[in-house]
């Protein structure tokens, strides 16, 4: 690294030689030039009056006028709320996918784990859209499984779709579903780097299974899982608009409404561009301070971080 | 046996002991498989067994185990809608032209990133690198593609969002641990410039890395709806999972307000449809997978977080 760039007439012969790669280099390079940074300089629009006759450059400011109007707005302090308790409930989940990997790492490399894992990859090819069909048809209190095993019981089913109260369990759970195999490649992947002596070594001083994983297994996960769950909270306020907006009705929109799908219906549905650039604006900077902090501790308590 | 150490002859009462309790533990772990595979199943057999019965008996909940008044109904009824099979066309032609766009975009990049002697490596990552944590946002990004009049066509699907950042740093970890650095020493005595090497030397020993990201990116495009819902507006070109959303989700819910004739037939064809139309939506991203299942616990994912 050091010797790369020590003097600049050495640095212009190596780019010269190189020159290939930096032809591929260019396409990634000019794509998020044009489709990343570019629309960053848009962000302009929120601290404007933004009028599309009259372009970014040219509308008029409007300093902290929208920013203002958002945190006075009743949906300020409501989305905030929802995205936060769908993002926290998520997080509690994050052991689950590591569990699920601590113990197909205990089965045998036989038919049976390989079924397994091939099982429980597959819900994680289902499309957000076929997905959400699918609680709606499942769950559906008067015709789908919940509601046809309720009333074998003879009881009446919840509308789990349209309950405002339950909707975070039901984004959380069936997203724990959906995904909790898939999650867990990775955590298996890093499992199979274990030196197979340490667990001879572990099996002659007399280490039952159980003191395998809590002393070996475990701790050898401890990187991966850090740096998984630093981009987690990273990404905190950033719950994604696919799968709630397509759970999002009328019977659960008081919790359902969150900060990304209201930047989409306040920006793209009522044309309030300023508005909701600066909601957006908003949220991007809380990630990104979250992101920071979070590995600004995780660094000093244990020397795992992203940069 | 003479060999032994007495610290290692006290052990063995210890693996003895042990050895019964793993067997208990081992029971238990795969009874808890069990369930766990029923219940990743069952629902996924359930639309499967489902597609081929009678509508009224599936909403009798009278369907378990197996078909009631087994019909194709359902699937005769998808071969009449114009609109799933336009949206069919679509997706294909998006995925295919999206995944080799993806590919050649981000594996290129990749490549060039990890190699050493990369002048202004540092600053290339970084570049990349911060769009995965700020970006421009929802509005911003929409003004840019129209200013670059992208708005409702087929390249907006494919080109604009094709660089990946999370991509290139799992195919650069790939590139940096499984390619000797030895080879392109000797590659370059030979005379082989830097283009001739990525695509004759590197290319073919990077299988693995060209699958994995592969299906990722298929898989992204296959099942994605949000692009297509801001950037399109044009019905012929509208891809299979916003077809999907009209089926699955806006006619159910518009189902129980709905009250006319017109209504009711509308309703019970999207019955009879939706079972259908999730097999046919998601059997073809599904059948990928098999094929590319030998290279994910080879450790190319671990990658995306060792470094």
């Amino acid at each position: 690294m050091r010797s790369a760039g020590t003097s600049p007439g050495r640095m212009f012969g190596q780019m010269k030689r190189n020159w290939g790669l930096y032809l591929l280099l260019l396409p990634a390079v000019v794509l998020t030039l044009l489709f990343a940074y570019k629309p960053m300089y848009g962000i302009l629009i929120a601290f404007k009056d933004y009028s599309p006759a009259l372009g970014i450059a040219d509308s008029p400011w409007a300093g902290f006028k929208y920013f203002e109007k958002f945190f006075n707005s009743y949906q300020f302090s409501n989305t905030i709320k929802n995205t936060l308790i769908i993002s926290l409930y998520s997080l509690v989940t994050f052991p689950i996918p590591v569990m699920l990997a601590l113990m197909v790492n205990q089965m045998r490399p036989n038919r049976f784990r390989r079924f397994f894992q091939t099982v429980s990859y597959m819900p994680h090819f289902i499309s957000t859209v076929v997905m959400v069909g699918l609680m709606m048809i499942l769950l559906s209190p008067s015709t789908g499984l919940v509601g046809n095993l309720y009333s074998l019981f003879g009881k009446e089913a919840p509308d789990l779709m349209g309950s405002a109260g339950l909707f975070s369990s039901v984004y959380v759970w069936s997203d724990v579903w959906q995904h909790v195999g898939w999650d867990s490649i990775i955590f298996i992947a890093a499992l199979s780097a274990v030196d197979p002596s340490l667990y001879e070594a572990a099996t002659v001083d007399g280490a039952s299974r159980w003191h395998k994983i809590r002393y070996i297994d475990i701790p050898m996960l401890m990187p991966t899982a850090v740096t998984l769950l630093i981009l987690r909270v990273g990404g905190l306020l950033g719950v994604g608009f696919e799968k709630v907006y397509l759970m999002q009705n009328d019977l659960n929109s008081t919790s359902s409404e969150i900060l990304s799908t209201y930047v989409y219906k306040i920006g793209l549905l009522s044309s309030q561009y300023s508005f909701s650039s600066a909601i957006n604006l908003f949220n991007t900077v809380i990630n990104f301070i979250l992101l920071i902090i979070v590995n600004q501790i995780s660094k000093k308590m244990s020397e795992n971080s992203l940069w | 046996m003479g060999i032994l150490t007495p610290a290692v002859k006290e052990n063995a009462g210890k693996i003895k002991n042990n050895r019964s309790s793993d067997t208990v533990m081992e029971y238990v772990m795969y009874a808890i498989a069990v369930v766990f595979l029923v219940i990743l199943m069952y629902p996924l057999y359930f639309i499967v067994i489902a597609s081929f019965s009678d509508p009224s008996a599936v909403a009798g909940g009278q369907v378990w185990l197996f078909p009631k008044g087994f019909t194709l109904d359902g699937y005769k009824e998808l071969l009449k809608h114009q609109n799933i099979w336009i949206g069919y066309r679509n997706t294909i032609l998006y995925t295919v032209v999206g995944t080799i766009i993806g590919l050649a975009v981000n594996i290129s990049a990749a490549y060039a990133l990890s190699r050493k002697d990369l002048a202004g490596r540092k600053f290339l990552s970084l570049f990349f690198i911060f769009t995965m944590f700020f970006n421009g946002g929802l509005i911003p990004t929409f003004l840019t593609i129209r200013d670059l009049h992208m708005y409702d066509t087929f390249l907006v699907m494919v080109l604009p969002f094709s660089v990946g950042v999370y991509n290139i740093i799992v195919a650069r970890t790939f590139f940096q641990t499984s390619i000797p650095g030895d080879l392109w020493e000797a590659a370059q005595i030979d005379g082989c410039g830097n283009l001739r090497y990525f695509a004759q030397v590197v290319l073919p020993l990077s299988k693995a890395i060209i699958a994995v990201l592969g299906l990722w990116i298929a898989v992204g495009h296959w099942n994605s709806y949000f692009n297509a819902l801001i950037y399109l507006k044009n019905p012929d070109l509208h891809p299979l999972q916003l077809i999907l959303r009209n089926i699955l989700i806006t006619n159910q819910m518009q189902s129980g307000m709905g009250t006319g004739e017109a209504a009711q037939i509308a309703l019970r064809l999207a019955n009879m449809m939706r079972y259908s139309v999730i097999i046919v939506a998601t059997v073809p991203i599904m059948c990928v997978y098999p094929f590319v299942q030998k290279y994910f616990n080879q450790g190319v994912m671990i990658g995306s977080v060792k470094e």
